[in-house]
């Protein structure tokens, strides 16, 4: 056996989406290819930088030969493949996809959703007024398998109070899709921190620690990937929070500036979002080959120390993080042994305030 | 990854339930209450440890028998255990309905709500139920009880399960249920006497039978008298033809799954069996949860060692080596007498190593469901094995290929499996003839529901639903025939007018229904149509593994609807328009078949019959 290996070029294939013969390389998604070619195919639980969970299934496309519609997020492309991306069909799963979310959960912060409700001809309010918002927790209560029946009158929805237990990021779960995005970021993809995964089951799943127990009690790191994945606005940072309750959040009076964060050599990329002379928010690009959009606590919320310094005294709510000032407890601890930091909230040194 | 756990410690008592499981720890790092001279050198766990993640739901079952609920304390010994961060534990725990994560009351009795029994006494029960206990669920007290669907005991209804945690767990089926019975299994009393199994075809004689031959006749807790019904002939037959030899059988025998995919069993086991992946693995599907099924519970009760015959054959034809039946968790006697079958097979070398000296290797591990139909699926079956949530993965890859822990896999359900016994005894081409010419072989049918003979059935394929009535003897004396749930609530209502449907794989598929899982459930002109079908809607809202949204929302409006329409506010034409657009959706959207059949029933029921204006059904 020789050691230089062939490895086969991809090959290309030959597909026809909606009718146009298109070549595309084996291994790409019927997104991809669409994309390429000009067409526009909605989607929400899809992210660049993770593996597809085709979940919310607002990408389905149909292929000739297959029962039901696959997801264009997801499928592959294969050699003969026919492919339908707006067909009456299609068209009438998005727009119930499109409803069953926007009459169940709070979609004002997800982008193109609006836009994509008036494409589809979705009309969210024929289910029925929306039913009165769970109280704090209550969701985080419900058992598997077991629900109150509902007289029809009103529309279900995971309408509830923000999660708010720290000072650095706001947890909506009102606004939650169940992308699986924060999962996958916090947990095998990314992180490895497995604070965070899916809870409950069917219309009662959400996303939660252990026992819905506070942030700062769980193994959370304040690495803030969950933020940069989050495609509704469900995870938010403290400070964009803050402005958009006090209607004060106005991305065109916004700047980003691109720069390298200088607490430690790796060398990621930082996108500092700042409004009125002060930073609200730190994001880094997604195809950045360094971080691929993620950051650690002190690239991602390390910037108060620049503020504070500058405006010493004039921020609401002055005093700098820990992230675990908010609920007052700290009292968590973390078992015997096993962990090599021996604290909770962000491990491995805060910012230098 | 960092384990990071919170400050609190199992009881005693949950201590030992795990530890009972995976037996003491080795080291403080998984949980030694005493420095151990292993913590003198290095930190142990790790890999060792976390490839221990299969035990989660087996743990879990054991902490919920002793303590009656999963508490904080107890989810951290386990993840400090197994190397689980705490919160994807609670994530595989909360997805199961038979796991409390809040106190609960120690006894619980699990009574059915579906729909062979609301109007068979379940209503009436839980009414009684609540007025001896309180509300479902209590917290405070030695007793409660809870709703349940469909327990699979259909054919004796009303059913229940009561359950006892303590240092002894206990656990009994009963059915028919009554409060009193219920009241004093509650507090302690002796387990019912299991019943004789409900096949009325017995009385006629059982030889013209092939599956159920041995059902009510042989001694399940004996393998000799199994040998002694011609048990392990069909293994010994198979050693004789070799492993290619059974696929040729199978082949020619042309059985399709009777599980509901109606795949040929066949390509499975040689696709299997040619994949050079390794190991492979063989899974009985016994989660049995469509509600009107019990079909698999009554073999496995009566007759078990033939389950394990056939999978011990799978194993034999495709190269696998570890078999795992996964058994729903409401059956706790079909898991009592699987589990001393299984001890006595390995007793006597029917499992092992070198089986009846053919040099090859099998033996089978039982595994629980802990209440979640979805987990029938065969992908959520896997991710459900392996310790994670039960929720389907996307295919492909189909289970040929990566299967249990991403190995190529066998499964099937039951009742496939014990046909396997037939065909290779008697071979594929003999086996083919009868049935139809598409749908060979015989068929178990679940009949319940308004009809004399309820009961477990078998019949060749082809047999029209007519016949098979008359078999059961009709709906009872002074009731008319309304409606027959045919496949189950993910199956299809028939009107009286299509009886003479054929039970095949093709007359249903063309008659645009199906046999599903083989329930025949009968209703009368007294049955409560509108409240049938929000019950099924209420089961998949129950059910949906909440992973798309066109199932995990879609089945929330599709009961919203009935309900309105069951009382009469909004608009009937426009909910019923709204209902056929979302079981559409759900239909083509969803990613599996819970989603995409969620619909079937209500939307055959809408088109069959005038469920919201007809003077015998609505208006209630
Ligand atoms: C929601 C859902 C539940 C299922 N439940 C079961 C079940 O309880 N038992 C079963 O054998 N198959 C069940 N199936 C079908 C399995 O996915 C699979 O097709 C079957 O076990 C294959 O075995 P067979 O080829 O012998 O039928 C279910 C499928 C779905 C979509
Ligand atoms: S919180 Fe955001 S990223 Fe996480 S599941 Fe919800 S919508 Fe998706
Ligand atoms: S169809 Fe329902 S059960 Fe199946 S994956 Fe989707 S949400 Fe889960
Ligand atoms: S974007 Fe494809 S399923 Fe969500
Ligand atoms: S046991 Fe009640 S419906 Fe099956």
């Amino acid at each position: 056996m020789s050691r230089a290996r062939q490895v086969a070029p991809p090959r290309e294939v030959e597909i026809t989406l909606n009718g146009e013969a298109v070549s595309a390389t084996e291994g790409e998604t019927i997104l991809q290819v669409a994309k390429r070619e000009g067409i526009e195919i909605p989607t929400l639980c899809w992210a660049k930088t993770l593996t597809p969970v085709n979940a919310c299934r607002v990408c389905v496309v149909e292929v000739e030969g297959s029962r039901v519609l696959p997801p264009a997020c997801a499928r592959k492309v294969e050699d003969g493949m026919e492919v339908q991306t707006h067909s009456e069909r299609v068209r009438h799963s998005r727009k119930m996809v499109l409803e069953f979310l926007a009459s169940s959960v709070d979609v004002s912060t997800t982008p193109d959703v609006s836009r994509w409700i008036d494409e589809y001809d979705a009309a969210p309010q024929r289910y029925g007024p929306p039913a009165p918002a769970f109280t704090a927790g209550e969701r985080d209560r419900l058992r598997a398998g077991h629900h109150v029946a509902p007289d029809g009158r009103h529309a279900a929805t995971v309408k509830q109070p923000p999660k708010i237990d720290n000072d650095l990021y706001v947890r909506d779960y009102a606004k939650c899709i169940l992308c699986y995005k924060c999962v996958q970021g916090c947990g095998t993809e990314w992180q490895n921190t497995f604070a965070i995964a899916v809870a409950g089951r069917g219309f009662d799943a959400r996303i939660a620690t252990e026992f819905a127990s506070p942030l700062p009690d769980s193994a959370c790191v304040y690495c803030g990937n969950c933020i940069a994945v989050c495609p509704t606005g469900a995870l938010m940072f403290k400070s964009e929070f803050d402005r958009r309750q006090a209607g004060t959040w106005d991305e065109d009076r916004q700047q980003v500036t691109t720069t390298i964060c200088t607490y430690c050599g790796v060398g990621c990329n930082l996108e500092l979002h700042e409004q009125d002379n002060e930073i609200v928010k730190v994001t880094s690009p997604l195809d950045h080959p360094v971080t691929r959009g993620n950051l650690c606590v002190k690239g991602r919320f390390g910037f108060q120390f620049v503020q504070n310094r500058a405006r010493p005294g004039e921020r609401e709510g002055d005093a700098p993080p820990p992230p675990h000032a908010a609920d007052g407890t700290g009292a968590s601890g973390n078992g015997a042994s096993g962990n090599g930091s021996g604290g909770h909230g962000p491990r491995g040194g805060g910012p230098p305030t | 990854m960092d384990l990071v756990l919170h400050d609190v410690g199992p009881t005693e008592g949950e201590r030992e339930a795990v530890d009972a499981v995976l037996g003491v720890p080795g080291s403080m790092w998984e949980g030694a209450t005493e420095r151990l001279s292993s913590d003198d050198h290095v930190a142990r766990g790790g890999h060792a440890a976390r490839r221990q993640r299969h035990l989660l739901v087996p743990i879990l079952h054991a902490v919920q028998a002793r303590a009656g609920w999963i508490s904080p304390g107890a989810l951290n010994y386990i993840c400090r255990r197994l190397t689980i961060p705490p919160a994807d534990a609670y994530g595989v725990a909360s997805f199961y309905a038979l796991f409390s994560l809040e106190p609960q009351a120690p006894a619980v009795a699990h009574i059915c709500t579906d729909i062979a029994c609301r109007d068979r006494g379940g209503d009436a029960l839980c009414a009684e139920m609540e007025r001896r206990l309180g509300p479902p669920g209590a917290a405070d007290g030695e007793a409660t009880w809870l709703e349940s669907p469909c327990l699979g005991l259909c054919e004796r209804a009303p059913g229940a399960m009561v359950s006892i945690a303590g240092a002894e767990p206990v656990e009994h089926s009963l059915a028919p249920a009554d409060a009193d019975t219920v009241a004093d299994l509650l507090a302690g009393g002796p387990a019912p006497p299991v019943p004789h199994p409900q096949v009325p075809q017995a009385q006629d004689g059982q030889d013209g039978l092939r599956l159920l031959r041995r059902v009510g006749r042989v001694d399940p807790s004996s393998l000799d008298s199994y040998r002694a019904h011609g048990g392990y002939e069909a293994l010994r037959a198979a050693v004789d033809l070799g492993p290619a030899g059974v696929i040729r059988e199978l082949n020619d025998s042309q059985l399709l799954g009777r599980g509901g995919a109606a795949f040929p069993i066949g390509r499975k086991w040689e696709a299997v069996a040619r994949n050079p992946r390794r190991p492979h693995y063989v899974i009985c599907n016994a989660d049995e949860s469509e509600p009107g099924t019990f079909k698999d519970r009554v073999v496995l009760e009566h007759d078990p060692f033939a389950t394990i015959e056939a999978m011990t054959i799978a194993g034999y034809a495709t190269g696998a080596e570890y078999g795992y039946i996964y058994l729903r968790g409401e059956y706790p006697v079909a898991w009592e007498r699987l589990v001393e079958a299984i001890v006595q097979a390995r007793g006597r070398g029917y499992l092992g190593r070198d089986i009846l000296a053919a040099g090859f290797a099998f033996d089978i591990e039982l595994r629980r469901g802990a209440g979640a139909y979805i987990c029938g699926e065969e992908t959520a079956l896997f991710n459900s094995i392996e310790g994670h949530r039960g929720e389907p993965r996307s295919k492909p890859p189909f289970p040929v290929d990566s299967g249990l822990f991403r190995r190529p896999t066998v499964v099937n359900n039951v009742e496939t499996l014990i046909n396997v016994l037939n065909i290779v005894r008697e071979g594929g081409p003999r086996y083919a003839e009868i049935g139809t010419e598409r749908s060979t072989g015989p068929r178990l049918f679940c009949l319940s529901g308004s009809v004399r003979r309820p009961g477990l059935y078998e019949a060749a394929m082809g047999i029209t639903l007519r016949e098979l009535l008359e078999l059961a003897g009709g709906v009872p004396e002074g009731r008319t025939l309304r409606a027959v749930l045919l496949g189950g609530a993910a199956g299809r209502f028939m009107t009286p007018d299509e009886l003479d449907v054929e039970l095949s794989f093709e007359a249903t598929r063309e008659a645009g229904t199906t046999m599903g899982s083989g329930v025949v459930m009968v209703f009368d002109d007294a049955a409560d149509l509108p409240a049938v079908l929000r019950r099924i809607a209420s089961f998949f809202r129950d059910e949906s593994c909440g992973q798309c949204v066109p199932c995990r929302v879609g089945t929330v409006r599709q009961e919203e609807a009935l309900a309105r329409l069951a009382n009469g506010t909004g608009s009937a034409e426009q909910d019923i328009a709204l209902l056929r657009e979302i079981i559409v959706a759900m239909r083509d959207a969803s990613i599996c078949g819970l989603g995409q059949t969620a619909g079937d029933a209500v939307e055959s029921a809408l088109a069959k019959f005038d469920v919201f204006t007809d003077a015998t059904g609505g208006g209630r």
